[in-house]
């Protein structure tokens, strides 16, 4: 298991959680201190989304703790959804909406030109969300994590039909997180522009071992 | 954002949603005009007979409008991923589900009480009834949105939800139809109505924080 120099501000201690008859995840343990990142690998199936879900407080784990600098996550999950930027397998955009009436919702008051600015999607603010394509709309989705200003930053597959220069953008915005004291937890399939993240990888069949940890060279 | 501009933000989504989608939005009001149409030609004619069933045709027929548009009041949140960023808003999910059936009842209740009029006009309901009907309606079409938005929400996910949800509503506002009913009727023969009323009142005095209560942890189960 990686140290972390800081002091953990996610800890997640034995977690697991059944779906139906199935151990999804089998007693994992993550600890995170501001301005890490790690990358959650395994094959498909392995209960890597599952897991996500959990750390944003949507899904309750069926055994192990969750806390937050110290603090239950499940005694109060709407405190919790404060410190969470989700971004799901969808991009819960409504199509018949603008962009900008799309995140409006989200932008908690603050104007999202910003934001958009960051994915390349000023130009495309006052259009309806079903004449995009999908890379345009997986943008948009992270527009949103951007907006939320939250400090733990929950992506499932972030890149997912990004073009070449957005995934460079989505790099760029990661790092800017990881600086200012942001975590970043992603799933991915494919290489992430991220700096020294560590890995866990999710055992595709459980075990009942310790997910593996291993720091990346 | 506070918790109020955020309850705001929800309810004004789900209505430009509604005005975005118009045919959806027309749907329910046109379909409460034809059922209740429909009355005349099955029943013939007969004036007295029509004056005598206009309290009870307005609001079964209003009831069975206001479930069709509750499928898709959280199904579409569920299928497109915005379920899960409306639970992260940071607002409880009572409050969620709260905004989604005020926006039901502005989107789906409103139109109603303003298409009953002509229609109980037209089956021939005296004049001085007619605001007695309406002031049964307001508080009926709300419970409606209450109970068909918590109905909703527990269904939610649920396999064959659609043909669950009005066997979970149609039992749960049979008060509601009882009472504001029979308040037209007593105004119509001259008899007091003010108990019927405040009972539907108070059916709907129950439902406001019972409702959303339950319809939150609907959500809640339905994002594990």
């Amino acid at each position: 298991m990686a140290a972390s120099h800081n002091t953990p501000v996610l800890n997640a201690e034995s977690l697991s959680v059944f779906r139906g008859e199935r151990l999804v995840l089998d007693n994992i343990s993550v600890s995170l201190a501001a301005g890490d990142a790690v990358l959650l690998t395994g094959p498909n199936g392995a209960g890597k989304s599952t897991l996500l879900r959990v750390l944003a407080g949507l899904r309750r784990p069926d055994a192990g703790h969750l806390l937050w600098n110290g603090t239950d996550i499940l005694a109060d999950r709407t405190m919790h959804a404060a410190h969470i930027a989700y971004l799901g397998h969808q991009d819960a955009l409504k199509p018949g909406l603008t962009l900008s009436e799309n995140l409006a919702l989200f932008s908690r008051g603050e104007s999202p030109e910003d934001a958009l600015a960051d994915f390349d999607l000023t130009h495309l603010a006052d259009v309806p969300v079903r004449l995009l394509s999908a890379g345009q709309k997986r943008r948009a989705a992270l527009t949103r994590i951007i907006m939320a200003r939250a400090p733990l930053w929950l992506l499932d597959e972030p890149s997912l039909g990004l073009d070449i220069h957005s995934v460079g953008r989505l790099g760029t915005a990661l790092t800017r997180h990881r600086q200012a004291g942001g975590i970043v937890i992603a799933t991915t399939h494919v290489p992430l522009p991220l700096d020294n993240p560590r890995q866990l990888a999710l055992p595709g069949a459980p075990t009942g071992n310790q997910a593996l940890w291993e720091d990346q060279p | 954002m506070n918790t109020g501009s955020l309850f705001a933000a929800i309810v004004a989504r789900d209505l430009r949603l509604a005005l975005r989608h118009g045919a959806d939005t027309l749907g329910s009001v046109l379909f409460f005009i034809l059922a209740a149409a429909l009355f005349p030609l099955a029943l013939g004619p007969s004036p007295e007979l029509l004056r005598r069933m206009a309290p009870g045709v307005i609001w079964v027929c209003a009831l069975l409008a206001a479930l069709l548009p509750l499928d898709r009041l959280f199904g579409s949140e569920l299928e497109d991923g915005s379920l899960d960023q409306l639970l992260l808003l940071g607002l409880p999910p009572s409050l969620v589900a709260l905004a989604k059936m005020v926006a039901h009842w502005l989107t789906t209740g409103l139109p109603l009480l303003v298409a009953a009029i002509p229609m109980a006009m037209m089956l021939g309901l005296p004049g001085a009834a007619l605001p007695i009907l309406m002031a049964g309606l307001i508080p009926g079409t709300l419970v409606l949105s209450l109970v068909g938005g918590m109905a909703a929400s527990i269904v939610l996910g649920a396999r064959r939800g659609g043909v669950l949800l009005p066997l979970l509503v149609l039992p749960l506002v049979t008060p509601a139809l009882i009472f504001g009913a029979a308040a037209v009727d007593s105004a119509r023969t001259g008899l007091a109505f003010a108990p019927d009323l405040e009972l539907l009142l108070a059916f709907l005095l129950g439902a406001l924080p019972l409702c959303p209560l339950a319809g939150g942890a609907g959500l809640r189960a339905a994002a594990e």
